[in-house]
Parts: structure tokens; sequence; C-alpha cells
């Protein structure tokens, strides 16, 4: 079963030392999910401020800056990761660097066949 | 072998099949459907051939094979579909032995599914009593004053959540335990509650509910005996020995010191008393052990005048400590005004009242009002009783409330 891990977080809330733990600690995870076979992908984002949203409205392009949303934790990376069960999805979120200080949404990808496979 | 004799073990065994197959076949709607299949394979030919040896064993694996011919029909409806032959090639491979145990463990199973903290607390209770328990949505919907379809949607969205985002049908490892346990507690506490406490209308599907939680709470003490699952069974079955008690022929309520104590029952009593001393020697106890060591310091007393007020008080002391809640002071400020005078338990009342807390709650102006006039300010207790009746909802607490008004003008 495959699952995304979507991280929400405040921006502001982190030294540049934490950023730094965060990032080497999540690539321990990855490393060590891939070897179990449990890895797709993963990645941090550009901080929201780089964020661009398109919407075509009656055929007409709108293209605003940001996203709208006014909350105070933003998405800042995913996980897609193939475990059991939600179960082990939440085992996995929990030990994200992240967890501690935003939260970490869990969602099943919902299969669909008729999609290219990936390489 | 009759119908009327497989009728009853659909009653008795039914769930159990069911949550089994739920486990073969990850899939709800299929186990429920191949339940029904199942008894309707039994129909035919048990008057036949008469009983297998193990009827649960025999439904399971009937079931079973009834799940993977509807799977098979459907695979070849939608071109074998990679999901369902995969599906299909799973269930074939499971095992075919079913013992007695594996049935009952499933039960648990479904239980601690149902009760999964990724599922929304209001929908964990429908859910365990749709699916574990077997009620059927109106009977649920009426029990918890909501129309049915909004009912129907609740399931419906926690059936969803269960197969889509794949919460695993298992009991969770010992050190999980804790964290998952005490939501299937109170679940159980909460289908008690609803059989025990609701009184007027469908008093029959209600006391239903309470054997259900009763039945449900056996089951997991005997899986894993955890005192505090022993607390709650034993709190319960000290509750449910005064069902006969809490009510006149009038269905009008009586209060625990004016109930004709040779009504209490027995078994009851004694085997919650055991479980309870059992859950305090483990010192691992928690709120509902509390609880049913006082409901037993009740149980003991074979007059209301004998019952051991000071041993009450000193429960509710820890009581407090452990859950530290407004209800929790209101019940030990009545115990004080039991031990001491009535006119300190009136005082904690009236300071719990004066901070805000439990204004909407009608036993608490009841209360107020009983101790009003038990002191002779008849006025004021008047005024406290219509607080009390215009916060009852339940028409034997609104008669009872009317009762004491009346009373407390002619005393």
């Amino acid at each position: 079963m495959k699952y995304m891990l979507l991280i929400y977080g405040a921006e502001s809330g982190w030294t540049e030392e934490e950023r730094e733990a965060c990032m080497i600690e999540s690539m321990e995870i990855s490393e060590e999910l891939e070897k179990q076979g449990k890895w797709i992908s993963a990645s941090p984002l550009h901080s929201v401020t780089t964020a661009t949203s398109v919407r075509v409205r009656e055929g007409k392009q709108q293209i605003t800056d940001g996203p709208f949303a006014e909350t105070t934790e933003q998405l800042g990376g995913y996980y897609i990761i193939d475990v059991d069960d939600l179960d082990e999805a939440i085992k996995v979120a929990a030990r994200l660097p992240p967890a501690k200080k935003g939260t970490v949404e869990i969602r099943p990808l919902l299969p669909l066949p008729e999609l290219p496979a990936s390489t | 072998m009759h119908s009327a004799e497989i009728e009853e073990l659909y009653r008795n065994e039914s769930r159990k099949v069911f949550a089994t197959l739920i486990r073969l076949l990850g899939d709800f709607d299929l186990a429920e459907e191949a339940t029904h299949e199942a008894f309707a394979a039994a129909m035919q030919q048990w008057p036949e051939h008469g009983l297998p040896d193990n009827p649960a064993s025999w439904l399971v694996s009937t079931g079973r094979f009834k799940a993977v011919d509807t799977l098979r029909r459907r695979a070849k409806l939608n071109d074998l579909q990679p999901e369902l032959s995969r599906r299909l090639a799973e269930i074939e491979a499971a095992n075919h032995s079913v013992a007695q145990q594996d049935i009952e463990d499933d039960r648990l199973r479904l239980i601690f599914t149902c009760c999964h903290p990724a599922i929304d607390p209001k929908v964990q209770v429908p859910l365990t009593l749709r699916e574990v328990c077997g009620l059927t949505t109106e009977e649920i919907a009426r029990a918890f004053l909501i129309a049915p379809s909004t009912m129907a949607q609740r399931i419906v969205r926690g059936k969803a959540k269960i197969r889509d985002a794949r919460i695993p049908y298992t009991i969770p490892l010992l050190n999980d335990l804790p964290s998952r346990l005490e939501p299937v507690l109170s679940v159980i506490y909460l289908v008690f509650n609803e059989g025990y406490s609701s009184s007027s209308g469908e008093s029959l599907t209600r006391a239903d509910l309470s054997d259900e939680a009763i039945r449900l709470a056996r089951l997991l003490v005997e899986l894993l005996p955890d005192p505090e699952a022993m607390g709650l069974l034993a709190l319960m079955l000290l509750h449910e020995s005064r069902r006969e008690a809490r009510m006149n022929v009038d269905g009008d309520i009586v209060l625990l010191d004016e109930q004709d104590r040779t009504l209490w029952n027995q078994d009851f009593i004694a085997e919650g008393s055991r479980l309870v001393e059992q859950a305090l020697r483990s010192r691992r106890f928690g709120v509902y052990s509390i609880q049913a060591a006082i409901s037993a310091v009740h149980a003991e007393a074979t007059e209301a005048s004998e019952t051991d007020w000071a041993q009450i008080v000193a429960l509710y002391d820890v009581l407090f400590r452990a859950d530290a809640s407004p209800v929790v002071e209101l019940n030990r400020a009545v115990a004080i005004a039991m031990r001491d005078d009535i006119a300190s338990g009136l005082a904690i009342i009236d300071s719990i009242l004066y901070r805000g807390d439990l204004h909407d709650y009608y036993l608490a102006h009841s209360a107020r009002g009983e101790f009003l006039r038990r002191l002779g300010n008849k006025d004021q207790a008047k005024l406290a009783f219509k607080q009390a009746l215009a916060l009852a909802r339940l028409e034997p607490e609104r008669r009872f409330l009317r009762n004491k008004i009346a009373s407390t003008e002619s005393d």
C-alpha cells in the first residue's frame, strides 16, 4: 500500500542548525526505507514564498503568487512510501523530525492502473 | 436440527463469523455478504446432514468459499483487474484451519480496528455497534438521537477509512497497547451507558446494549488481562446488578439509598467485587477500577444506613487525583455530605456551581435541591429542583424532579 506523507510546518519555526539536523535525519530514514524496499520518493520543497498558483477559469489562465491558504503551517515536503498498512505508515511519520514541530498528514495513494508505469 | 436452533446460532455466532471473515477477506462488505450466504447454506444443509462439529468454523470456511465465488464472478466481469485477482489469490492461499481461539481473537481485532485512533471518535462507537455488536443503523441512530441517514453516513465513512487507508486488522502489540486500549474501553463503557442510563422508549434495545458491553469487556479481559479492563468489567457488572432495583413498577427512578437491596443481583456483585480486588492488587489500576471500587463499597452494605461513607470519600479522593473533573468533585461532595454533615456537602456543591462548572448538569442542581430540602430550606430547594427540571432530558428524570418539587411543597 502506497502512502504519501505530507509534511506541514511553520517555516519560521526552525533555526539553521535544526534545519540541517532535520535534513540529515530525514536522509537517513530515506536510506533505511530504501534498503527495505519501502521508499519511493521524497523531497523537501522550496519555501512557500517561491510558490505559484495556477487556475484556469472559463478558459482563462490565472496565475497568482503563493498559495491562498492562510494557515501558519505550510506544506514543506513529502515522502511517498510503500508499506503494509496505516500503522506502519504512522510509525514512519512519527519518526520524521518535522513531526515534532509540525504535522505529518498521511494520505493513501489511490491506485489507478490506467496510469503509465513509472520507470 | 430445527430452523429455530439455527436462528439462535445465528444470534450467538454471526458476529464472530463476520469478524473472522473480515480478517480473511479484508473487506467489510464482502464479509457481510459471505456471512449471510454461509448462514443461508447452513439453513439448507444442517436440517438434512445435522450440525457440524464446530459450527462457527464450518460457517467461516463456507463463507470464505462463497466469497471466493463472488470474487471470481466479479473478476470475470471486470476482466481480471489486477487488484481483484491479487486479492483472490491471497484469499485462496489463506489458511484452511480455523481454530476457535482465532475466531474469538477476531472479534477483539475488529473492536481495535473500529476504535483505531485514525478514526473520528464520533464514528468509533457507531462503527463498533454496527460491526462488532451487529446492531442495525436504525437502532444505533435511535440510541444517539440522530437521523438514520446521518448515522448511515458516519458508518460508511468509517468503513471507507478502514478500507482505503488500510487500517490494519490486528490487536496492537504490547508497547502500543496502553494508548490503543483506552478508546476501546471508553467505547465499551459508552455502549454500556447508552443501555443503562436511558430508560424511556426503547428500553429493550438498550438493555441489550448493556449486555453487549459486558460481553465485549469479558472478551477483552479473557484475552488481555489488563487491570483497567478488569476494572471496567467490574464497574459495569456492579452497575448492572442494580438494574431491577433502579426503577419501581411505574417506571420511576429509585435512588440508591431507597432501593430494595434484595433485588440486587448477587452473582454480578460477587463477580464484580472479585474483579475489583484483582485490579487493585495489580497497582496499575486507573479510573474505571476506582469507580468500580466505590460501587463495590455500596454493594457491600445490606442497608443504605450501613454504607461505609468514609471509605467512599477516600476512594473519591483517589479518583479526583486521577481525574480532576467537576463531576467527580460533585460525587465526592455528596459522599462528604453523607460522611460528615449535609451543610459541608452543600458548601462544596455551591462552590462548584459558583465557578460556573456543571451549570448545565441537571444532577448538580438536583443534588443541591435535595440537600437544601433536608436542611429545611424549602423555597431554595424548589428553585434548585426547577433548575434541574429545565435541564433534564429523559422523561423518568423529569418525572422524578416533578415529584421532588411537589413533595418539597407538602413537606
